[in-house]
């Protein structure tokens, strides 16, 4: 593969061309700025601050740190493909009624990392919530109402059991 | 610029010694830092990602793990790893952030080789040997030789490291590492202490604090001459806080952005005497 070139990538379930690019152009950049996904948010591009975490191949990473032509395998699964309804998930529900949303910047790199963290670990300790979005910065919220949502998602899952 | 995608190690091989430009890359966690900041313009990229055999964990000799270069470190947090290197499960947990930590991996800790790599003092305590191979040779190197300054090895430009072997040691093992906070954060000073019950000894290997990984030889000589290193062993204050002071004159640490050679020494002396009490409580 060399410059310009053109190569696909698999992401939310459909195969998608990625055209006149730089083949050296991070997964987070092609995302935004190629193929129209803008829910994938960039801040520090260097892996520091978890608001481009995305999904590859079932694992939450960021996206700022993939280089875009070397994930062509990889089933890519961005906050826009977390759920197939038009309606919020469950996770971004709880997100929305327990204040966890103040800026919004760092929501979807949150919502995609907890979706993972409950996919992985259903009954997560407090301890397990925080250590799953330590790769997450939030300015606004002091983490505080980030922590109720996830535990008002887990709290409503069990009561669906 | 060019990507190769390789599958197979013998095409990462290939591509690596047609292009005497290439760089490798692998979880992508800092080439990936420096291509989106502008530092480095590399015109080729091999891409390891998709090398089943560089992501499997064996047993091939008792008494030995051999951990591919591309297991994340996610997955090394877990079993087996955890039961059979518990500090180097230790080491990988600390790395990043979650997201970090499903992308990196102990071969691009190695090719990097930063003095603040965080596994690499668990290498160095515990003896790792690196495996290296080329497209039609291969060599085991011991990490000992391996790391030969700030961000220099002995890795040539058409190798590919491929596999570590870590000794499984009877006794206690831990790593400890100095930041400013928790997660996302680049070691200060860290130490990996290994008890080796069945030999009586004590290895000690301190990261950040020099430019390469510094084994405590003296330190580890001094503790085995004057101190029964045994299984159910004491170990007191004084002895701990002594063995933490001549660890800590070993290192070389110096002054950068992250903090002071005088703080890193002082880190240095109080993580070596609470890994040792913790190995001996």
């Amino acid at each position: 593969m060399s410059a310009n070139e053109f190569y696909s990538l698999h992401v939310n379930g459909k195969t998608m061309p990625v055209q006149d690019s730089w083949v050296g152009e991070s997964l987070l950049y092609v995302l935004r700025e190629r193929l129209g996904l803008p829910g994938t948010k960039g801040a520090c591009e260097q892996g520091e601050c978890g608001s481009c975490t995305v999904l590859m191949n079932g694992n939450a990473v960021c996206a700022c740190l993939v280089m875009a032509a070397t994930a062509v395998n990889s089933e890519i699964v961005t906050v826009e493909g977390i759920t197939s309804e038009s309606t919020l998930t469950d996770v971004q529900q709880s997100f929305v009624e327990e204040g966890a949303v103040q800026c919004g910047f760092c929501t979807p790199g949150l919502i995609v990392a907890v979706h993972h963290l409950l996919e992985k670990n259903p009954q997560p300790s407090e301890f397990e919530v925080k250590e799953a979005i330590s790769g997450n910065i939030c300015r606004c919220t002091g983490y505080g109402r980030v922590f109720a949502a996830v535990e008002a998602t887990i709290r409503s899952r069990n009561e669906v059991k | 610029m060019t990507v190769i995608v390789a599958k197979e190690l013998t095409t990462a091989l290939t591509a690596l010694r047609e292009h005497a430009d290439a760089r490798l890359i692998q979880g992508g966690t800092d080439l990936m830092v420096e291509i989106n900041f502008n530092h480095v313009k590399p015109t080729t990229m091999i891409s390891l990602r998709d090398i089943d055999s560089l992501r499997t964990i064996r047993r091939d000799q008792p008494g030995m793990l051999s951990i591919g270069s591309g297991v994340p470190y996610s997955i090394i947090e877990e079993e087996p790893v955890l039961s059979d290197i518990p500090a180097l499960s230790q080491a990988a947990r600390t790395v990043g952030s979650p997201q970090i930590r499903a992308a990196g991996s102990l071969g691009g800790n190695l090719g990097t080789c930063s003095p603040a790599g965080d596994t690499l003092p668990v290498m160095f305590a515990l003896d790792a040997m690196i495996h290296l191979n080329t497209l039609d040779s291969s060599r085991v190197v011991s990490i000992h030789d391996f790391m030969t300054g700030v961000k220099r090895s002995v890795r040539q430009h058409d190798e590919i490291i491929t596999s570590i072997d870590f000794p499984i040691v009877k006794g206690w093992q831990g790593y400890s590492k100095v930041g400013v906070r928790n997660a996302m954060v680049i070691s200060v000073a860290s130490t990996c202490l290994v008890a080796d019950h069945e030999n009586a000894t004590v290895r000690i290997a301190l990261g950040s604090v020099g430019p390469t990984i510094i084994r405590c030889r003296e330190a580890e000589a001094w503790l085995k001459a004057n101190h029964d290193l045994s299984a159910g062993a004491s170990i007191s204050l004084d002895i701990a806080g002594e063995f933490g002071k001549r660890a800590a004159a070993e290192s070389s640490p110096i002054d950068d952005h992250r903090s002071t050679a005088a703080y890193r020494r002082h880190a240095i002396s109080v993580l070596a005497s609470r890994l040792l009490r913790k190995a001996y409580q």
